[in-house]
């Protein structure tokens, strides 16, 4: 069998694997659902004021919730699997719509903290790596434990105090200048402007993170059969490193990469919550507030989900980056 | 004994972190002695900066203490950090132990669980059930509890599965002893320092947690914290920036200090680990 049969049928089991896992989920968003207190119809009553007890029970059968439990459950699936949230009765809007609006400046902030933040964490890890135990080395290595230990909600509010109030360099919140009206390029700089901050903020957590991870896989990699060869060859130093070492460590960080987005996305609820933030965490903020169940549970699912397919498709891009993986 | 502590001694940063720890702890334990009143109290004028009326790190709009909450709040943080992990532990062994020990189909089982809680963004997840269950202290040890159990299940899975095997545990086999004795007298005291060390980073992980949520609003209205006084100074950032910037720096030195002795933890228990960097 070739390479590539065998990779398409690790994918194809791999996505099997994946099912019971998002059934799970949804399963135990169905539960979390009726542990609150109140249902949709108490939420209803509530936002019109005054309803009899009469009407209260037609609307419960209308939506089918004074069925007994399994049944309702089953309902919930099918729901969920064509797609339909429920309702937010807040935003008087689908929670799907809602969620989908709100998604694409959360994967603008998410991709650029992961660009960043992977970056910056392989150079910094390849610096002290190469001078381990030497003042640079010290520096780096200080500086990911305190940015590891620092809560991120924090870190923002100094970066605003910091960087818009006393320096003036950033604005404080938003993700665009809406009353200026930008449009093409105009809007673009402008968008990017207002992305410096939150993203600095979320990816300096993951920053001292792959810094570590780096760094010790770099020292890992050094102890190794095929360095001492390398050595004994006469290659130089910088060959050694650069050529070998280098890409051999690089691949633990790209896993990590992966590992970690389930964190980024509670990261991005603090973040954006921060900076005002137009995406899916400050949307699950404003549904805190607002007491929007459906709306909140609908956020949860939608960003389960996305792990187990961001952690899908760095399994996949992992076997094809390193030929040694058994797929079959 | 002796011996590790001698190890641990040697760690220069290890016995910082332990010093600035054990300070932390003293602020907490004498903070009733030392701001007798209630913290949410008005105790003077509001807004006042660092060093003045009386106030030593300024007060917020409502003339509450900003060093009273901290040291308040350091009972809760710690309090907290400490619930949260002892009961993570607690059912991360006992998950961990049945799958590693039985295996097959159990491991299966529990496994799965696992792993669908490893799958979900966990502080997304504290949010979701602090939100639907009351926010007190006792619905926050408890979410942040289910979110951390699940890397303890998987590292005490693995120690016992490569301890199961082992001449010990077949002696123990032979002497007529029940399953539930051998794993909690036999095995389980084999793996308790790699239990010790991701236990000792779990406090730091659950502080973390207690102040972001504090910070959004989901923390026990009637319990002070460090998250929530940030969150309350966020609105006057602009005009009281100490209101905000002190607590935040000593949840900084706590988590810092608490990791600090976490890796000299680690590093103590396993010196042959240390001396190969």
């Amino acid at each position: 069998m070739s390479r590539s049969t065998q990779i398409l049928r690790y994918i194809i089991r791999r996505l099997f694997q994946a099912v019971p896992i998002v059934l799970a989920i949804i399963v135990l968003n169905f539960f979390l659902l009726n542990m609150a207190e109140g249902d949709a119809v108490d939420v209803l009553a509530g936002e019109a004021g005054s309803a009899t007890p009469e009407y209260m029970a037609e609307l419960r059968a209308k939506f089918g919730l004074d069925q007994p439990l399994p049944v309702q459950l089953l309902v919930y699936l099918k729901n969920i699997i064509s797609l339909d949230l429920g309702y937010s009765f807040r935003h008087d809007m689908p929670v799907s719509v809602l969620i989908v609006d709100r998604f694409w400046p959360t994967l603008l902030l998410m991709v650029s903290t992961i660009i960043l933040a992977v970056l910056f964490g392989i150079l910094l890890g390849l610096l002290a790596a190469i001078n381990l135990n030497t003042w640079k080395d010290a520096v780096i290595s200080v500086f990911a434990l305190i940015t590891y230990a620092t809560p991120l909600f924090w870190v923002g509010l100094m970066m605003i105090v910091v960087f818009s109030i006393n320096l003036r360099w950033f604005p404080t919140s938003g993700m665009e200048n809406i009353a200026a009206f930008y449009e093409g390029f105009d809007r673009f700089v402008d968008i990017t402007h207002h992305l410096v901050l939150p993203t600095i903020t979320l990816s300096l957590f993951y920053l001292a993170l792959y810094t570590r991870l780096m760094r010790a896989s770099m020292l890992e990699q050094y102890g190794q059969d095929y360095v001492v060869t390398a050595r004994a060859k006469g290659l130089p130093e910088r060959r050694i490193t650069f050529g070998h070492v280098l890409r051999n460590a690089l691949l633990p960080v790209v896993t990590m990469a992966g590992v970690q987005v389930g964190a980024l996305i509670g990261g991005s609820v603090i973040v954006e919550s921060v900076f005002a933030w137009p995406g899916l965490g400050m949307l699950a903020f404003e549904s805190l507030f607002a007491r929007d169940l459906n709306l909140l549970l609908g956020i949860f699912l939608i960003s389960s989900v996305l792990v187990v397919v961001v952690n899908l498709i760095v399994d996949v891009i992992y076997c094809f980056l390193d030929p040694r993986i058994e797929v079959s | 004994m002796n011996r590790f502590w001698g190890r641990f001694s040697k760690n220069k940063s290890a016995v910082f972190g332990l010093i600035i720890l054990f300070l932390v702890i003293l602020m907490a334990v004498i903070a009733n002695w030392i701001y007798p009143d209630d913290p949410f109290r008005l105790a003077g004028k509001p807004m006042s900066s660092p060093g003045t009326n009386g106030f030593l790190l300024g007060s917020d709009t409502l003339g509450r203490d900003v060093a009273a909450g901290i040291a308040h709040g350091a009972k809760t943080s710690i309090l907290i950090g400490l619930l949260a992990t002892i009961a993570a532990v607690f059912i991360g062994i006992i998950f961990g132990a049945l799958a590693g020990y039985y295996g097959g189909v159990i491991d299966d089982a529990l496994m799965r669980v696992t792993e669908i809680f490893q799958t979900i963004p966990s502080f997304v997840f504290a949010i979701l059930l602090v939100a639907i269950m009351k926010p007190s202290i006792e619905i926050i040890v408890i979410a942040i509890t289910v979110v951390s159990w699940p890397a303890v299940a998987r590292l005490v899975r693995g120690e016992f599965m490569s301890l199961k095997n082992r001449e010990f545990v077949q002696a123990c086999h032979t002497l007529g002893m029940n399953d539930s004795r051998i794993m909690m007298r036999e095995i389980l005291p084999n793996c308790l320092s790699p239990v010790i060390v991701i236990g000792s980073l779990m406090v730091a992980t659950a502080i973390l947690i207690e102040s972001g949520l504090a910070f959004l609003g989901l923390g026990d209205p009637n319990i002070m914290s460090w998250g929530f006084q940030i969150g309350a100074g966020r609105t006057m950032l602009r005009s009281a920036w100490w209101v905000c910037t002190f607590p935040g720096i000593a949840i900084l030195i706590t988590v810092l200090a608490i990791n600090l002795v976490g890796e000299g933890l680690n590093d103590a228990f396993n010196p042959r680990l240390r001396e190969r960097n």
